[in-house]
């Protein structure tokens, strides 16, 4: 049961990969005032909902998210016994231009000049009045800096006009309860696969303990490190090209492969590959061995998907072995990666059991789980103090006591 | 690239490998073959080079742990092409099971009995002798094995099992190694000679490096806490007896040290 067909609706105009094309929406100039002309898209499906009774048993929760390159808002409502009711998930994402990373400042710059407009929106397409939301939940972390605390003021400043409780949510437990919620995995191995983030994770005491996770840099990093070197474009994603780009190559070259246990390694794959794709860019003659073929961009960006991918769905297999689970649920921005979810796919067959994946609403970051998580912590008690409402760029996901599983 | 049928018995379908119960030339010689099945998922020719790799590489470490006396199946058979490794069987409980029982053992025990505060059970196995002296030799065994440079790539608490000792190494004869079929899982295995044999050397490898040792043992630290969260107390003694028993065990706890920060930093941008 797998749901992951929505991502090419969204963005028809990039179905097919052009490298020269110049399409670079939202590039944030420096000097102006009204740097973003794009409208946020709206991604939530269920906005139609009518919002007319209101009880409190049925508590409304807005998520704010911000710990990347991407500001979200969510509402969402948890009816007990009931699917959560997703009212409003609006995204808006920084895109830097091809060759170039998303810098903290101008990361931070962007979700400030959007937060407001943003939380507007979804309040207007929720259709929910102020005073029935019951709490603000935001990242506290992990992420970057400036962005994380972009979002926090926001989240203070809206708990303290409204005078609404806080609740400041792990934005990794985040992705894995909304994973949850929509795919209805009850309780599986779950990989979390993002820029920052690569995790292999199982729930036990209350904890989501990691089993396995990159020891160095996070597999969506060496994707979009890859895809800088390439001069890929950036926009609506680094990894979504990268794939498009991959479907179309078919020479496998030789790139190590760095398990160790449960645990693997992407820097070395990065240093090896950036190396060849540098070596190749300036005319070296790279040919297959069989075929005598040059090799392309397209057989680099396929290579790296087919070694990553295989080492991320081993360990994974690895822990779902250790700990006699056949569910896995991928949640983060790599795992929108239709080859990911297809090898996964195959592993978890292979097993008697099945993969559980979400489409790019909830995987890559968005404020519905950060609603959704932080919700689930409120009707458990937990609320942060205003003085208390920090944010970090370390957090683990093992830090988090999940009260709201047995 | 159709592979034969294995005679013998399917006990354990690994992530990895498939492992069966047979003989090997007699059949009073119980052996172990470990065979490592295609992975659909994984493109054919990196497959291919991965099972090849792994399963010479994985033979030849069990040899020179076998030559270098760390306690580890002896192989009896390789065939590369088919993924397949015939090696000595070991009869006894792994680790990781020793421990759940001892630990669910003791919770039992404590429940019968009065009520008392909860956690009482997991402070019995931390202080247990038999279990600390366990501990010392899992951190000794592990000493020994990087002492002749050698990374077992994947050291889980499966991965560690314990076998009652054998007292001279010509003579071991398999039809007088019929272990009597414990009913405690092996746990009077602690009362005697026992020791700790590694298995599963797939994703090993020879290195001199303190880094790849320093890695080996936070794997393991990682595999054990987050195995028996309940029993992580004991995981300290391990690295006591490591400490004691490896020559340059000072440098690899060291850089244990900067691993770990490594791998908590992780914890970076979502």
């Amino acid at each position: 049961m797998t749901r992951f067909s929505f991502i090419r609706d969204l963005y028809p105009s990039h179905s097919r990969h052009n490298p020269t094309a110049q399409h670079m929406p939202a590039v944030f100039p420096r000097h102006q005032q009204t740097p973003f002309q794009q409208n946020p898209t709206n991604e939530s499906s269920n906005s139609l909902t009518s919002y007319n009774q209101y009880i409190s048993t049925m508590p409304i929760a807005i998520g704010l998210e911000g710990s990347a390159n991407k500001l979200g808002v969510g509402i969402i409502r948890h009816t007990p016994s009931q699917p959560a009711e997703i009212l409003a998930n609006i995204r808006h994402t920084f895109v830097s231009p091809p060759g170039e990373g998303f810098l903290p400042k101008d990361t931070a710059i962007h979700h400030r000049s959007w937060v407001v407009k943003l939380v507007k929106q979804a309040l207007r397409e929720s259709g929910v009045a102020v005073a029935d939301v019951d709490c603000i939940c935001y990242t506290k972390g992990p992420g970057m800096g400036a962005p994380l605390q972009s979002v926090a003021i926001a989240a203070r400043t809206l708990a303290l006009l409204w005078d609404k409780p806080l609740v400041g949510v792990n934005h990794c437990v985040g992705h894995i309860e909304m994973g949850r919620e929509i795919t209805g995995a009850d309780n599986p191995v779950v990989l979390y696969v993002s820029g920052g983030n690569t995790q292999v994770i199982a729930y036990a005491d209350q904890r989501y303990r990691i089993f396995g996770e990159a020891l160095d840099i996070a597999i969506g990093n060496c994707l979009d490190r890859f895809a800088r070197t390439l001069n890929i474009s950036n926009d609506p994603a680094p990894g979504y090209n990268i794939e498009q780009m991959a479907k179309r190559g078919k020479h496998l070259i030789d790139i190590p492969y760095t398990v160790k246990g449960m645990d693997c390694s992407f820097s070395g794959i990065l240093g090896f590959i950036d190396a060849y794709a540098t070596d190749m860019l300036s005319g070296a003659d790279k040919r297959d061995p069989e075929t005598g073929e040059p090799i392309t961009p397209e057989d680099l960006c396929f290579s790296l998907q087919e070694t990553a991918f295989a080492m991320l769905v081993e360990i994974t297999e690895r822990a779902m072995a250790h700990v006699g689970s056949s569910q896995v649920l991928i949640v983060g921005g790599v795992g929108c990666n239709e080859r990911l979810q297809e090898m996964m796919g195959i592993m978890a067959a292979e097993r008697g059991g099945s993969v559980y994946a979400t489409d790019e609403r909830f995987c890559i970051d968005n404020g519905i789980m950060i609603a959704h998580a932080g919700l689930l912590a409120f009707q458990t008690g937990f609320t942060t103090p205003i003085d208390e409402s920090t944010c970090t760029q370390r957090f683990r996901t093992d830090e988090v006591l999940v009260k709201w599983r047995d | 690239m159709s592979r034969r049928s294995i005679d013998g018995t399917l006990i354990k379908q690994g992530a990895e490998a498939h492992v069966y119960k047979s003989t090997f030339l007699l059949p009073t010689v119980p052996s172990l073959i470990k065979v490592r099945p295609r992975k659909a998922y994984r493109h054919a020719t990196l497959d291919l080079r991965l099972t090849k790799h792994r399963c010479v590489s994985e033979a030849r470490l069990l040899n020179r742990c076998r030559t270098m006396g760390v306690p580890c199946p002896a192989v009896y058979f390789v065939d590369e092409r088919n993924g397949e490794i015939t090696m000595e069987w070991i009869e006894g409980p792994s680790i990781r099971e020793l421990l759940q029982r001892l630990i669910d053992g003791s919770r039992d025990k404590r429940s019968e009995g009065e009520e008392e505060g909860e956690g009482e059970g997991e402070s019995d196995v931390l202080s247990d002798s038999r279990v600390l002296d366990l501990m010392r030799q899992i951190g000794e065994t592990v000493g020994k094995l990087h002492d002749i440079d050698i990374i077992h790539g994947d050291l889980t608490t499966s991965n560690l099992m314990l076998r009652k000792e054998r007292r001279t190494t010509l003579e071991t004869n398999s039809s007088e190694n019929t272990e009597t079929e414990s009913n405690d899982g092996g746990i009077e295995l602690l009362q005697g000679n026992y020791e700790v044999v590694l298995i599963d050397f797939g994703l090993g490898q020879v290195s001199v490096s303190d880094e790849d040792k320093a890695v080996d043992l936070y794997v393991l630290e990682r595999a054990f806490i987050s195995t028996h969260p309940k029993a992580s107390g004991l995981f300290h003694t391990i690295l006591e007896a490591y400490k004691k028993n490896s020559l340059g065990s000072g440098i690899v706890l060291r850089r244990l040290q900067e691993v770990r920060l490594r791998g908590r930093k992780k914890s970076m941008i979502g």
